[in-house]
């Protein structure tokens, strides 16, 4: 079976209709089935709906995405509470230790995102590793930066990575790579982003899983959840009616 | 258009900067193909440096200051098989 290649962090400006529709159309070309932009959690339905149709003329599926900035652990859980049963997939961009560990425990959030190139604001150790093996949350990558920067940034971004992606595989976090960018042109083929990873040392086979297995798993198991026929883990309806 | 020379050093570059000068010198790189109007090439490599000059492709955002991008179409161990690929992958693209 060919393999489904999926970028969950697509980030044009939608207000510029014109440059989503690029990226969309950019994103299947280079060979992605499976896109997910970063919405407000505001975004109405019909939005929504239009983006599903624009993706589907594009040849590709359409999953929605929210990121949650949380100020404090509170925060994060009242915006779950609000949110989890509208968007397909939920981030949580971690600024602080407390909402990085809350983020972890719960098994509400699908990504666990560290958006600093500051590695004292990273706070992927050890613990946050643990509790996120028992959650469902994935380790995100963004690789924006690794094209962005260069020099000693990008060096020290490189060796934060490493070490994050040391501590997933150690804790069998899985890991998801995506591009984070916000312009068609730093868009790259999937197997092109997973040869970036090797720059921190992350395997060709874990990083093809990475752009394809880890995202679509996360996408088909949130669908099923979100399903008006799903119950509880295991346990989803198959036929209504009076004498079932 | 960029031209075949640009387009070339933007890849050492690239290699040189990931790399450094011994990674670099580990890939075996030549250019063995250019098609300005087209916007391809064919590079040689060595087997074991396929991924690095891959990921090296895939960090160029800039060629002679202007904003570029390389994507890999098809990868293959001779310079013949590629040549069919690639008209086996324009049939199918067009």
């Amino acid at each position: 079976m060919k393999r489904i290649y999926a970028d969950l962090h697509l980030c044009p400006n939608l207000t510029d209709t014109e440059q989503v529709a690029r990226m969309t159309r950019r994103a299947s070309e280079l060979g992605y089935r499976l896109i997910a932009m970063s919405l407000l959690s505001n975004f109405a339905e019909e939005k929504i709906r239009w983006l599903q149709k624009l993706c589907k003329e594009a040849d590709v599926d359409f999953a929605s995405r929210v990121d949650l900035k949380p100020k404090t652990p509170k925060d994060l859980i009242n915006s779950l509470r609000k949110l989890r049963r509208r968007f397909e997939i939920i981030a949580v961009m971690c600024e602080s230790k407390s909402v990085a560990r809350q983020a972890a425990k719960d098994r509400r959030v699908d990504l666990l995102n560290f958006t600093s190139l500051d590695f004292r604001r990273r706070f992927f150790d050890k613990a946050e590793a643990e509790l996120a093996s028992k959650g469902s949350a994935s380790l995100e990558i963004d690789m924006k930066h690794l094209l962005t920067l260069e020099g000693s940034p990008r060096t020290k971004h490189l060796s934060s990575l490493r070490r994050e992606t040391t501590i997933a595989k150690e804790f069998e976090v899985p890991i998801v790579i995506s591009s984070g960018v916000s312009s068609e042109l730093l868009v790259r083929k999937p197997r092109d982003l997973a040869a970036l990873a090797s720059l921190f040392d992350l395997e060709k086979t874990s990083a093809i899983e990475a752009v394809s297995k880890n995202p679509l798993s996360i996408v088909k198991r949130n669908r099923q959840k979100l399903s008006p026929n799903f119950v509880a883990p295991g346990i989803r309806i198959v036929r209504r009616g009076k004498d079932c | 258009m960029v031209s075949s020379k640009e387009f070339i050093d933007a890849v050492w570059n690239a290699l040189l900067r990931l790399y450094g000068e011994y990674g670099a010198s580990r890939s075996g790189l030549a250019l063995i193909d250019y098609d300005g109007e087209k916007g391809m090439a064919v590079v040689r490599t060595l087997r074991t440096a396929v991924e690095m000059v891959r990921a090296a492709l895939a960090s160029i955002t800039k060629i002679q200051d202007k904003p570029a991008a390389i994507h890999v179409i098809k990868v293959s161990g001779t310079i013949r098989a590629l040549y069919k690929k690639m008209k086996h992958h324009a049939a199918d693209t067009t």
